[in-house]
């Protein structure tokens, strides 16, 4: 009976898997097909060849890699102790949700922009620094490495930060004070307790953090020096599917970028599974 | 360990902004005395309890263990250094540690060897009858084997107070009996001094040596069970512990004797006779003299057990209509209200009572009360006077 019914529900499952697969299997195996062939459509590997023997783009691997990387631990590295203070509730919590929600909504283009001119060399920030005598010259934060990075802290933290708040929060207080009790100070609950139910959202966060961040595209370019060392990955697939037309090779760096995120998103989850044995649910005690 | 003899808590009172949650508490806890906080939700007991913990800074008062002050109110030993341990109404175990991991975390913390922890940890598993769990995760467990985790987590460490915050409270009705045997039978074989916070009077009368009544975070009652059971200080702590009779009344006769008073009260139309077991210097006999010298009105305490429906009419026989009738197996539960003409004006007094014939709803009852069945208290005493 019961199977029976279950099984005359399955088609409601139709427009879900319609979804699925129109926008992410079809446009994920077509890539992977155009990555395999040449324009004529023969099998070939030469896309992947010519991308891994080409120095200067397989250089943005790890162009990207270094962006991608510092990025993605400064961001839940602040995340964690904003989160844990923040845990209880703050006076004001609202505005500093509001502060930090305003940078994801006006999306990327705008905060480059205004980046730009805040923190250019005649931008306010450089003002201020040399009329506070912090720096001499103006300091070079736009169109170079530091001017990427700052741009996608300013993105990635409020995710972050947001994602793990969820989590803190959910941890019982009552666990706190049971630690607490049993004799641990302050930084030993937060080692001991609070750090590793916090790793499930520590993981999530750090994988949706980094794969933001590894396929920077705005920012590299309005921020950064796109033809030199901020030259990150997706701008070579850019270059080869829009300057030179060869969509079969902008298809095998996509692939590239897709197996680099795979293999980090694999380490973080390694390490989330060896840290974190106990139930999933979090703070039911 | 560190031995001490007794812990003393010295006109404790903690304010959250201009409501006082705990009131001037004053108590003298000896070493592996079992002490009941009892009382409503809101009451306090838990706040009290977290007071004594460290968790909450006092607003006021000192605590002592011996001559050590452990907190008065502007330095305090931080809880975890007190030495004491806590049991959650809802467990805190650490879900992400096994069993054996959260009986070990305070074994760890106190830097003790490998062999010395696991050896205690196998011990006290086989205390609280859990040696099979060792390796499994408290999200696998049942209520009442997590909660025997967080007292085994607790005792390892043999702490100078264990304090249990409505331990039972989160168990079904059979589990909540065998964990309280369970925890009866512990405090006899390791004497841990014990505070256990509770709203359920049959577990503080079940469990400790004394019972302190809270309300209002003011201490209502102190003393032993049976004397909080059967000789409450106040219509506060005597509805508490089931005197559910509490009717007005006027005293029309009284007789002082060397043990108590003998009266006569008015509640409606029917007269009863009371002994009231107040010696000299009782402020309850004062109370009840004064009432009866200035005609004040008065308060009766009578529980349902006491008031006998269905025999025949005697000395303290009240007529009363039955309004609902609960079975309850070897007795019904009835409530009624006293028959009350209307030239008396208003509505009959409700009674609860206990019946163990057959009365059917709407039905006339005559009941009665033993003479040293009934309680009174002056009207508008006020519910701290005691302890």
């Amino acid at each position: 009976m019961r199977g029976a019914a279950r099984g005359s529900y399955l088609y409601l499952l139709v427009p879900a898997l319609v979804f699925i697969i129109l926008l992410f299997l079809y446009p994920f195996f077509y890539g992977l097909y155009l990555s395999l062939t040449k324009a004529n459509g023969t099998f070939t590997l030469t896309n992947y060849a010519r991308f891994f023997s080409d120095a200067r783009d397989f250089r943005t691997v790890w162009t990207t890699l270094s962006i991608a990387v510092p990025v993605t631990f400064v961001n839940v590295g602040l995340a964690i102790p904003f989160a844990y203070h923040m845990r209880r509730g703050l006076r004001g919590e609202k505005l500093i949700s509001f502060f930090l929600i305003v940078p994801i909504t006006l999306g990327t283009v705008l905060v480059s922009e205004g980046m730009l001119t805040f923190m250019g060399p005649n931008g306010w920030l450089n003002q201020l620094l040399i009329v506070l005598r912090i720096a001499r010259e103006p300091v070079r934060f736009t169109h170079n490495y530091l001017g990427v990075v700052i741009s996608l802290g300013l993105q990635g933290f409020p995710y972050a930060f947001l994602m793990l708040l969820g989590y803190v929060s959910g941890i019982s207080p009552d666990l706190e004070k049971a630690s607490q009790m049993l004799g641990a100070s302050r930084i030993q609950t937060f080692w001991r307790v609070l750090f590793p139910l916090m790793v499930p959202g520590i993981a999530i966060s750090f994988c949706l953090n980094f794969v933001m961040a590894f396929s920077v595209f705005p920012s590299a370019v309005l921020l950064g020096q796109p033809s030199g060392p901020t030259r990150v990955i997706s701008i070579a697939a850019y270059q080869w599917a829009f300057e030179k037309f060869n969509f079969n090779a902008a298809s095998a760096i996509s692939m590239v970028m897709a197996a680099i995120e795979l293999v980090v998103i694999g380490i973080i989850l390694a390490w989330r599974g060896r840290m974190y044995k106990g139930a999933s649910i979090v703070g039911k005690g | 360990m560190k031995d001490f003899k007794r812990i003393s808590v010295r006109r404790m009172t903690k304010r959250f902004g201009d409501k006082t949650a705990v009131h001037d508490f004053s108590l003298e806890l000896g070493k592996g005395e079992f002490v009941a906080f009892l009382g409503p939700s809101g009451c306090g007991k838990s706040t009290a309890l977290n007071c004594i913990t460290g968790l909450i800074p006092l607003t006021s008062g000192e605590i002592f263990i011996d001559d050590e002050c452990i907190d008065d109110s502007r330095n305090k030993v931080p809880p975890e250094k007190r030495e004491f341990g806590m049991v959650f109404q809802n467990y805190a175990l650490f879900p992400h540690l096994t069993v054996r991991e959260n009986v070990a975390f305070g074994l760890k913390l106190r830097r003790l060897g490998k062999a010395e922890v696991e050896r205690r940890v196998g011990e006290v598993l086989r205390l609280v009858h859990l040696e099979g769990y060792a390796a499994k995760y408290p999200t696998q467990m049942s209520g009442g084997e997590q909660q025997r985790v967080a007292i085994a987590r607790c005792i390892v460490l043999e702490p100078r107070l264990l304090l249990l915050d409505e331990p039972l409270s989160n168990l079904d009705a059979k589990l909540r009996v065998e964990l309280r045997y369970e925890l009866k039978a512990l405090h006899e074989r390791l004497k841990v001094t014990t505070i256990y916070v509770t709203h359920d009077q049959t577990e503080a009368l079940a469990l400790s040596d004394r019972i302190v009544v809270l309300n209002f975070g003011r201490i209502q009652q102190v003393g032993p069970p049976s004397e909080i059971f059967s000789n409450p200080s106040n219509p506060f702590v005597a509805d508490f512990v089931g005197y559910k009779n509490a009717w007005a009344g006027g005293i029309e006769a009284l007789k002082e004797t060397p043990d108590g008073l003998e009266v006569r009260i008015r509640v409606q139309k029917n007269s009863l006779d009371a002994r009231l077991p107040y010696p000299a210097g009782d402020p309850r006999r004062e109370g009840i003299v004064a009432a009866f010298r200035s005609g004040s009105p008065v308060c009766t305490a009578i529980r349902p057990e006491d008031i006998v429906a269905g025999s025949r009419p005697g000395a303290n026989s009240l007529r009363c209509v039955a309004n609902l009738v609960e079975y309850q197996g070897h007795t019904s539960q009835v409530r009624a209200t006293l028959e009350n003409p209307a030239s008396e004006g208003g509505a009959g007094a409700l009674v609860d009572m206990r019946s163990s014939v057959d009365v059917a709803m709407g039905e006339i009852v005559e009941a009665s009360i033993a003479t040293d069945r009934i309680l009174l208290f002056p009207e508008g005493l006020p519910e701290a006077a005691a302890s």
